[in-house]
Order: structure tokens, then C-alpha cells, then sequence
């Protein structure tokens, strides 16, 4: 786990949590604001956005874990997804998967020891006619082979 | 659970809720039905008699459609529609069986199956599950989908897959929550335990995690388990759940239950009722009854789970006597007890006079309980020494609306509850101590209702999850009569006073007397701030809100009552209730929150000592000669002791003996010492409790109590319903306590044969007016019936002064402040106010010996940061409460719920005492003692006082009980 990403302070949750709250249906962009502003959505951040509009921790947990992009930890410095979708998998998507993450020996979701990179699943793209496909960060990259994927793990540096 | 045993035939599961809307004719596989409109096809169908299966439908809950199991055809529509979802239209015609929907449901079933683990027959809810009663409906024979070799699984419920692997959807089951259990595995994600929650409890302490595969029940957020989260352990999501997912306990470890009883909850004054489900004479569960008109199918943690109480260690279930409160205590037999007492007592009142021993009833106790203790000082003891706990709680209340409505008792049910649109909460914190109304409540706040709270601690209404009051007034303790002349003087001093309805329905003179009183500026919001600290401005909006908002209701609980003005505050909450027009409809009224199971019952049954059953004064010659015919004696005409009166007159050297039914007065009421004195110094008190309480230690014969379980009998709530409390298992004591009552009473040699409660409710039918209609018979037809209950009212009033005022015209009476006698000083500058917390329930005897102790094992001091760092205390340190009549020491809880020079806490625990501070101030027209404002100082300290010590010394050596002789 990257150990250099400071935990956020009250004080900087509750600004983030303010910059939204006027909004309608505020939640969900509290949420991106957070996450944003600090790479994840840490737990003690929970009751505090609860508090603020008056629900429970579990309804803001209950939403917040719905979306597979808010993060209770952080990731690491880039995340490479890689799409698990039909057309991908059709067109080698399995295999490249498997051999990225027995390079990086990580399971899914997993973040190299020197925390630059973190491993994770898509379902789909939209990119299916380069089959298969990845994203870094927030790059699409299309027909990744063994090559390319090493390509890209070199200059993330993992 | 589902409610598999069917004692009563309108107990099925329709499915979804009832409506209400103008009549709809459909046709269900060939049958017409008739419906509301807004029904679903779900409902319509089991109207017919015809169950469509389903999985995520249950009738406490708004339809949500997921479980796909409920499919129909409807001719002219295309697809399958799920018919929980699907509202009724006049002349669809729907069919429930057809080969199409048979082969959805069985394929939807064998999807639910293959991700549930096939234990049945060592499930906790084998022969209680809906899953498996589907599965037997839809007819599912085979499941296809199997785990491949050596491959990670696709399903929740095995903890390894068949590599031996551990499969990380597999979640350990939570049994952190003392009563029910969590088993992830067996969740087939219906939502049914959160819906429930969130709809009909109102807490939201659950949720669905993640998504698709991945969704889970999460109790709180992500490290939370059921005990650490919000959750409240009111049983609705058990209740609610469709398999052994959510499940009680005692079911795993007994087994399910064979047969059920109706019967009435004995904790708090909402009167909930409750199956009780058995096997043979042992109590499996007990489960909130949909039909219950007080609680409408719900419960919270006392009534569902807290009756382990009743097979504690500590009850005792022998009779023991003593000379002397210094001996232990020597096991008797149940004639040398009754003589022993008799004997005792008869010669007090040989040496001491007639009017030297007395009773105090229990409002724990039933009805005919009750009237048989009061009977027993009218008609044999031939005084009227007769008091209640009542006396300590809602005499006020009593007082208040009987001068003003002319009935002493609230004027709604709590049905009424679902038509408000402006509340008032004073003095009561429903969320913790009548939280089966507030549930109801907060449903109808979610609804749009709006809210004010008047209350100096910031009670969880005032802010909680889907809650916020509109309006706080956080006012200093002791003056209420104060705020509320303000609000009334602002509803006179800008015309939203309904004139219309105070000149047809009130005396106009008396109106004017008093609107010429609140008018005075010396009553408005900005001449009382300074005094009641209060914002004029808050207020004032406050006071337009309930004016002109739409229907008002005002419920009120002990924070009014118990003050030296608390009847000046009922009467004044009387006063804005008739101001606003806010009295004889639905919606609206003024409603006591009465605190215990049956205060009300014990109150209209005559214990107090100026009052014959029905409140009819014992001067009236008229009146007891009703009962003179009855009960075969002449009866005193003169009023008896109060309980205060009465440990007076102990100290004194004049009240000699007691007989204590069901009742604690040692730890329940003001200034402990006061009552221990006088105690001590009589000869002859008769216990009569299911344990040693703590007035047990000054007692000289203790009757073992029997338990709501163990008799017959009815409670009154503080709607005024009648509610049958029926007897589920054999006394463990021998006797039921009416029965207890009846051989003292015949043992000094009154002659009584009543064989059943029964008949003691024909005696009191036969006497008291407003019960007149009432017979168990009747009780057994309705459920339940709201006394009035007579010739006009055969089936009782559920709402009061609907065409006029019980007393005639509605009477306005002038409410002048007067501060009270205990005031702040230097020496004890902070002021002192009680209440209750959810889990436990008044001084502990009950719920301390139960599992509820997780939640509060200790009371504590709730003090303001500002308060507390000016002392030096922080969060969890000793302290020491001192007040002018004495001191304890607790632990502190630094908060900001309590505003600066305010201090709370709690008095469940005899340990603590809290009764050992308040004072012998009480309220001037019923001697209510004033336990909401004590002033005391607060300091660090090292542990409990000298006086705790001594106290528990002494409470140990008088609880010793030698052996019986064989």
C-alpha cells in the first residue's frame, strides 16, 4: 500500500462537503469532490457527509459502494483497468489479463509494493472494435498485446 | 419470519399494504374481485383468497418488484408484470397461473436456490421460511447449476470452493446483536430487512452494499457490525425477513414455536400488542401483532426481546417473611405469609387506628389487579390510604385535562398520528421511551409533517436521519409554563387564535378573561427570553407554525409533569390545544405519553386517595354508594394519605404499615432518603415483586409477583385502550397477583371469591361508568376498545369531545409562572434533569435483567463541554452529583446535546440512584414530585460516595435469605 498519501484532515472534508451541499441531490457529488481532492473517499469522511445531510452512514456506504470508482484506499499512482467485457475477452483480453497480473503479482485490485501502480478490472470500454482494450489513468489505449502492456507497466515504472 | 402459524384467520400475509380510494372491479383467474383503488393485483388476488407467490413483497412494506417471483399475465398487456407493482384497474383480467408465468417462476427459483445452501432440515427456519414454502409453490424440482471442479464458486454460502480455497463472497455470520443473529449465506437480497428499517422503524441503519453479485445487507457503514451500527434491535428486519438470514436466538436455540397468543406488551404506556409463540408453556418469541391498533404490527427492544426477565435468577417464587428488617430472610409457606401479614396488619390497626396502614398500586400491574389493591384499603382496610406510581408521573395530567376537557386522559388514538400536520413534543423523548409511536411519528414527519420540539436537551427528533425539527426550543429547565404562555400569547396577540371554534366550543368569558392574561406583555416571547432562554424570535415562529400549519397535535411526556408546575403546564398546553382549535378530530389533541404499561388503567381504577374508580370523588355520597351496595361495607368519606403524605406521617410515628404492589418507591421516588426513613420506621411492609427491589430492603413479608405472562388480565394504554393481556404460561410463583390480592384480603377476613379477572372487570363494569360496555367477551370480538365504552359508545371512543367537551364548554384557565423553589446558586450553580434511555426501562428491574445491558450498563451524566472544562472533567471520569438533599458519583459523558448549566442523566440503576439528588419539591396541586430540576454542583471524584456504599452494604445483608427448614 502507497504509504505517502496523508490522510485528509476534518477540517478539509468538511470544505469539500460545504462546496457541495448546496446543490440538489448532493450526495454524489460530495462523493467526486472528496475523491478528487484526495484520490479516495476515506471512512471517517462517512459519518461526516451523513451528518451533513442528515441521512445515515450506512445509506452514504450503501451508494458509495455502488459505484466501483470511489475508493476507500487510496490506489496508486496510475490505475490500469482492463476490460473484462465480451469482445475483449473473445479477442485475448483473458490471457493478457492473466499474464499482467502474474507480472505484477498482484490480484485484482491490487497495488505494487512501490505503489505506482494499481491493477483493475473494466466491463467494457466501448472500445471493442480495437478488442482488447485498457485504460491508464485516464487514457484509453486500444489492441493491447503482451508488448504494449509491458510498454505501458515500463513508463508507469512498476 | 413469515407467520407460518395461523391461530387467527386474518393473520396472512397480503403482500402489500392496504389502501384506501374508491371501489375497483377486476376479474383474477375468473373470480370478480373488489378492491380499493391504488391496490395491487398482489393484494387484490390474496383478497380472493389466491396467494401469487413472491419473495420481496410483504404487506408491512410499500411494493418494490425485485424478486421477479409475482409475475401475472394481464390480457391486453404485454409481458409479465409483477403484480406487487402493478395497481388494480377496473376490468383487467388477470390470470396467476398460466404455463408462461409457471415457467418464469420456476426458473427464477432455481436462480434463488442455486446461491442458497440446502441445510433445510437443520435450518433454524425450517417449516418458517418463504423461500422454501416458494419453492414447494412454484413446484422447483431440479437446480441445473452446479460448482465446476476445482474452480473458484458463484455463490455466497460455502466457505470454500471445491479446491478448498476460501471463497471470498463467503461472510461469517454476526451475532454480535444479543437477541438475533446475521448469516450472510442464507440472504437472498430481497431488501425486505431494509426496507423495513427505513419504512416502518425509521432508522436506516441498513443498507445493500456494492452492486449485481456483490450486493450484501451491510448494518452501518462498511466496519460496522449489527451492534456498532445505528441499528436499534427493534426487530423489524427479523421480522421482515423471508429466511433464516435474520433470525431470533431463541428460535436457533429452541426450535420454532406450535402455537401463539395474543397478548399486551407490559413496558411502556404505548400498550403494543404481541404474539406470544410457544412451545407448550416455554416462550419462544414474542412478535408484534399486525392487528394490534396501538403499534400496528411493530415493536421495539423491549417488547420483542426483553422478556428474559421473567425466568431470571434473581425472582424470587417463594413467599418470606421476617421480624425485623435487620434479619435475612426465611422461606414460608404461602397461609404463613398471608397470616403472618394479616395478623401484622390488623393489629396496627388495633393499636393505631383505622386509618394507620395503607396500599399503593401498581401501574405495572392489570386493571383488576389494581382494583382489587384499592379495594382492599376501601372495603376491608375501611380507609382510603390508596396511592399509585402514577402519583410520581402523570397526576398532573389527570388534574390538568380533567379541568379543562373534563376527562382525564388523552384525546386521540394513536392512529391519529397519520393525519397531523404540525406536532408538538414536550417533555418527552419518544425515540427512547415510547419509541413504537415515534416510529409512527417519524413516518409521518418523513411524510411532510412538521415539527416542534420544546425540550432543553436536544432529544434525537430534533435532528436525526430523514429528521429535523422546525423549530428547537431549548428552554431551561422549569419553565415551561412560561414558553407556553408565550406561544399562547402570540397566537392572541396576532389574531391566529379560531375564534369560531373557542365561541362555539369554549366559555367565551373565560376566553376572554384569559386572552386578556396572555395578552399582557409581560408574557410575550421577548419578555420572557431573558427567563426562559429561549429566542423570542424562534419562538414566535414557532408559535405562528402551530397556529396556522394545519392540524396540531401536542404529545407530552414526564418533562412537563414532573415539575411544581406541571398541572399549570397541562392546563396551559390544554389552553393552546383549545386556542388553535386543535381538539375533536383526527390529527389533532393533546396526548399524554403515559409512562408505563398501565398508569392510565391504575389511575381510572380508583388508586388514588381521593378518587373512586371512573374519578369520582370519595365526598360524593352518591358515589360510594354504588359501591357500598356492591361491596357490601360503609366506605370513609374521607380522602386517604398520598405516597409523600404517607412517609410523612411514617417519620412521624403515625402510618404504621404498607402493602406495596409492583412498585419500587425506594428507588423510583424523590429524595431516596426521605423514603428509606420513612420505610424503616413502619411496622409492617408487605412487598409484592417479582424480586428483591430495593424497597424489598425495608420489607417484612415479600409476596412473589407473577409476571404479564402468567395471568389474566387488561392494561389500559395511554390512548385509553383496553387491551387484553392474556395468561401464555402457569405463575412461577403459584398465584397470579390478583389471586395474591385476594387471600390477603381474605385472610384479614373480607370474604372475596372472584375465579377469574373476568369477573373482577363485571364488578367494575357494573360501578364504573365509563366501562360500563366492558366484558372480555367484547374485548375478545374487538381486540381492543377506548374507554368511554357504554350505551352511546358500544364500541368505544377512540377520539374525545368530538361534538363538545366531556365537561361541557372547554374551559380556559389563567396560567400564571411561578419559578419553582429550587434554584441555582454558587454551591449548586448547574441544574439537574432525568429521563430514559431506549433499552432500559424506568428504575431497571426488569430490562437490567436482560440482555439490554449491552446497550446501558451504567447511568451516566450528560454535562456540556463548556461545564465540564471549567471542572476539569472529561469524557468517561468519575464524578460526584451533589444536590441539597445528597450526593452519588457516576461517570460523565461530555456532550453538546445538553446546553451549558444543564445536566442529565438516567435512573435505571440502583447503584447510581439518581433519586438520591432530586429534591421534595412537587407539584402544587398533586404532589407530583418535581424530578426534572434538581440544582447541583458536579466535581471530579474517585469513585462511589460514601453513601453509595453504605447503601450497598445495607441493600446486600437485608437481601439474605436462609435456607428453607426442610
Amino acid at each position: 500500500m502507497p504509504q505517502s498519501v496523508p490522510q485528509p484532515s476534518v477540517e478539509e472534508i468538511a470544505a469539500l462537503i460545504d462546496s457541495q451541499i448546496a446543490l440538489e441531490g448532493p450526495l454524489l457529488p460530495i462523493l467526486h469532490a472528496i475523491q478528487s481532492a484526495c484520490g479516495y473517499v476515506p471512512q471517517m469522511a462517512v459519518p461526516m457527509i451523513a451528518d451533513a445531510l442528515n441521512i445515515t452512514a450506512a445509506e452514504v456506504h450503501g451508494v458509495m459502494s455502488f459505484y466501483h470508482d470511489f475508493r476507500e484506499v487510496p490506489a496508486g499512482r496510475h490505475v490500469v483497468r482492463i476490460c473484462r467485457a465480451e469482445a475483449c475477452q473473445a479477442m485475448g483480453g483473458t490471457a493478457l489479463a492473466e499474464a499482467t497480473l502474474a507480472r505484477l503479482g498482484l490480484e485484482w485490485h491490487g497495488t505494487t509494493a512501490n505503489g505506482v501502480v494499481t491493477i483493475e478490472p473494466v466491463y467494457c470500454l466501448g472500445l471493442c472494435a480495437c478488442a482488447p482494450a485498457a485504460m491508464v489513468d485516464d487514457r484509453v489505449v486500444g489492441r493491447v498485446d503482451a508488448a504494449r502492456m509491458d510498454a505501458i507497466l515500463t513508463e508507469a515504472g512498476a | 419470519m413469515k407467520d407460518f402459524i395461523i391461530p387467527w384467520d386474518d393473520d396472512r400475509d397480503m403482500g402489500t399494504p392496504a389502501k384506501q380510494g374508491k371501489p375497483v372491479t377486476l376479474s383474477i383467474d375468473g373470480f370478480e374481485v373488489t378492491v380499493p383503488e391504488g391496490t395491487s393485483v398482489m393484494r387484490a388476488a390474496a383478497e380472493a383468497g389466491m396467494q401469487i407467490p413472491k419473495l420481496c413483497a410483504t404487506d408491512s412494506l410499500d411494493a418494490f418488484g425485485s424478486c421477479r417471483l409475482c409475475v401475472v399475465e394481464i390480457e391486453g398487456r404485454r409481458g409479465t408484470p409483477a403484480s406487487c407493482t402493478t395497481p388494480v384497474h377496473p376490468g383487467m383480467v388477470v390470470h396467476t397461473q398460466s404455463e408462461k408465468v409457471r415457467r418464469i417462476r420456476k426458473g427464477v427459483m432455481e436462480l434463488y436456490i442455486s446461491d442458497h445452501p440446502l441445510d433445510c432440515l437443520t435450518c433454524a427456519a425450517n417449516g418458517d421460511c418463504e423461500l422454501q414454502d416458494m419453492a414447494g409453490a412454484v413446484g422447483l424440482r431440479d437446480v441445473r447449476y452446479e460448482a465446476p471442479e476445482n474452480a473458484p464458486l458463484a455463490n455466497h454460502f460455502e466457505a470454500r470452493n471445491t479446491s478448498g480455497a476460501t471463497n471470498p463472497q463467503w461472510l461469517p455470520k454476526d451475532d454480535s446483536n444479543p437477541y438475533f443473529t446475521y448469516d450472510p449465506s442464507k440472504c437472498i437480497v430481497c431488501s425486505r430487512c431494509v426496507r423495513a428499517c427505513e419504512e416502518v422503524q425509521g432508522t436506516f441503519a441498513l443498507t445493500i452494499q456494492g452492486r449485481g453479485f456483490d450486493s450484501r445487507v451491510s448494518p452501518g457503514m462498511a466496519a460496522d457490525d449489527f451492534l456498532s451500527s445505528d441499528c436499534v434491535s427493534c426487530g423489524a428486519c427479523v421480522q421482515a425477513c423471508p429466511t433464516a438470514t435474520l433470525q431470533e436466538k431463541s428460535v436457533i436455540e429452541l426450535g420454532t414455536p406450535d402455537r401463539s397468543v395474543v397478548t399486551t406488551c407490559a413496558y411502556c404506556g404505548v400498550g403494543c400488542s404481541f404474539k406470544a409463540e410457544m412451545q407448550g408453556d416455554e416462550l419462544v418469541r414474542m412478535v408484534p401483532y399486525k392487528h394490534g391498533k396501538a403499534n400496528r404490527g411493530h415493536s421495539c427492544v423491549k417488547g420483542r426481546f426483553a422478556y428474559g426477565y421473567a425466568h431470571h435468577k434473581d425472582r424470587i417464587l417463594h413467599p418470606m417473611i421476617r421480624e425485623r428488617i435487620d434479619q435475612p430472610w426465611r422461606e414460608v409457606s404461602w397461609d404463613e405469609a398471608l397470616s403472618f401479614a394479616a395478623d401484622r396488619m390488623r393489629g396496627l390497626q388495633e393499636t393505631y387506628g383505622r386509618r394507620s396502614i395503607g396500599v399503593i398500586t401498581s401501574s405495572r400491574c392489570t386493571n383488576e389487579e389494581t382494583y382489587l389493591v384499592q379495594k382492599l384499603a376501601r372495603a376491608v382496610f375501611r380507609n382510603n390510604n390508596t396511592d399509585t406510581c402514577a402519583r410520581v408521573c402523570h397526576s398532573p395530567t389527570g388534574y390538568g385535562l380533567g379541568q379543562t376537557f373534563g376527562t382525564s386522559a388523552g384525546t386521540q388514538d394513536f392512529d391519529s398520528v397519520e393525519k397531523t400536520d404540525v406536532v408538538i413534543v414536550i417533555g418527552a423523548n419518544p425515540t427512547d421511551a415510547h419509541p413504537v409511536f415515534a416510529s409512527r411519528l417519524k413516518k409521518r414527519l418523513r411524510q411532510g409533517a412538521r415539527l416542534i420540539v420544546i425540550d432543553p436537551r436536544r432529544i434525537d427528533l430534533v435532528k436525526s436521519a430523514h429528521v429535523e425539527a422546525a423549530h428547537h426550543l431549548a428552554l431551561r429547565p422549569g419553565t415551561n409554563v412560561a414558553v407556553i404562555t408565550a406561544l399562547a400569547h402570540v397566537v392572541v396577540t396576532e389574531g391566529l387564535m379560531d375564534e369560531d371554534y373557542i365561541r362555539t366550543r369554549c366559555d367565551w368569558d373565560e376566553f376572554q378573561d384569559y386572552a386578556a392574561f396572555v395578552s399582557d406583555p409581560r408574557h410575550s416571547p421577548e419578555a420572557t427570553e431573558m427567563l426562559t432562554g429561549v429566542p423570542a424570535g424562534e419562538l414566535r415562529a414557532a408559535a405562528r407554525l402551530f397556529a396556522t400549519g394545519g392540524n396540531g397535535s401536542i404529545y407530552y411526556g414526564l418533562g412537563v409533569t414532573e415539575h411544581s408546575q406541571g398541572s399549570t403546564t397541562v392546563i396551559a398546553i390544554a389552553n393552546l390545544a383549545m386556542l388553535t382549535g386543535n381538539v375533536g378530530r383526527e390529527g389533532v389533541g393533546v396526548n399524554p405519553l403515559r409512562g408505563q404499561n398501565n398508569v392510565q388503567g391504575s389511575c381510572d381504577m380508583g388508586s388514588f386517595p381521593h378518587e373512586l374508580p371512573g374519578y369520582r370523588h370519595v365526598k360524593l355520597p352518591e358515589v360510594r354508594a354504588v359501591f357500598e351496595d356492591v361491596w357490601g361495607v360503609e366506605l370513609d368519606p374521607e380522602p386517604g394519605l398520598r405516597i409523600p403524605n404517607m412517609l410523612d406521617a411514617a417519620v412521624e410515628g403515625t402510618f404504621r404499615g404498607l402493602y406495596c404492589q409492583g412498585e419500587d418507591i425506594l428507588q423510583s421516588d424523590p429524595d431516596t432518603k426521605h423514603v428509606a426513613a420513612g420505610l424503616a420506621a413502619m411496622d409492617c411492609v408487605i412487598v409484592h415483586d417479582l424480586f428483591l427491589n430495593e424497597t424489598a430492603n425495608y420489607a417484612h413479608v415479600f409476596l412473589p409477583g407473577s409476571t404479564f405472562l402468567e395471568k389474566d388480565g387488561t392494561f389500559t394504554n395511554a390512548e385509553r385502550r383496553i387491551n387484553r393481556v392474556r395468561r401464555v404460561m402457569a405463575p412461577r410463583n403459584g398465584h397470579a397477583d390478583w389471586e395474591v390480592t385476594q387471600k390477603l384480603a381474605n385472610a384479614m377476613g373480607a370474604g372475596w371469591h372472584y375465579s377469574h379477572p373476568a369477573q373482577i372487570m363485571e364488578e367494575i363494569a357494573a360501578t364504573t361508568p365509563s366501562f360500563a360496555g366492558v366484558t372480555y367477551d367484547l374485548l375478545d370480538e374487538k381486540g381492543s376498545v377506548q374507554w368511554p365504552c357504554d350505551a352511546d359508545h358500544p364500541d368505544g371512543t377512540p377520539l374525545m369531545h368530538v361534538d363538545g367537551f366531556m365537561r361541557g364548554k372547554g374551559r380556559f384557565i389563567v396560567t400564571e409562572y411561578v419559578a419553582t423553589d429550587e434554584k441555582t446558586g454558587p454551591r449548586f450553580p448547574l441544574l439537574l434533569t432525568t429521563g430514559r434511555i431506549l433499552s432500559q426501562y424506568n428504575v431497571g428491574a426488569q430490562t437490567r435483567r436482560t440482555e439490554n445491558v449491552v446497550w446501558h450498563d451504567q447511568d451516566v451524566l450528560e454535562i456540556h463541554a463548556h461545564d465540564a472544562e471549567v471542572r476539569g472533567i472529561k469524557d468517561g471520569d468519575w464524578v460526584r452529583l451533589a444536590s441539597r438533599c445528597g450526593e452519588t458519583s457516576l461517570r460523565a459523558q461530555v456532550t453538546d446535546r445538553v446546553s451549558t448549566g444543564v445536566v442529565y442523566t438516567t435512573f435505571h440503576h440502583p447503584d447510581t440512584q439518581a433519586n438520591v439528588i432530586t429534591t421534595d419539591y412537587s407539584d402544587w396541586a398533586t404532589n407530583c414530585p418535581e424530578y426534572k430540576v434538581t440544582a447541583v454542583q458536579v466535581s471530579l471524584s474517585n469513585g462511589p460516595t460514601d453513601w453509595q456504599e453504605d447503601y450497598a452494604a445495607q441493600a446486600e445483608l437485608s437481601r439474605r435469605i436462609l435456607p428453607a427448614a426442610e
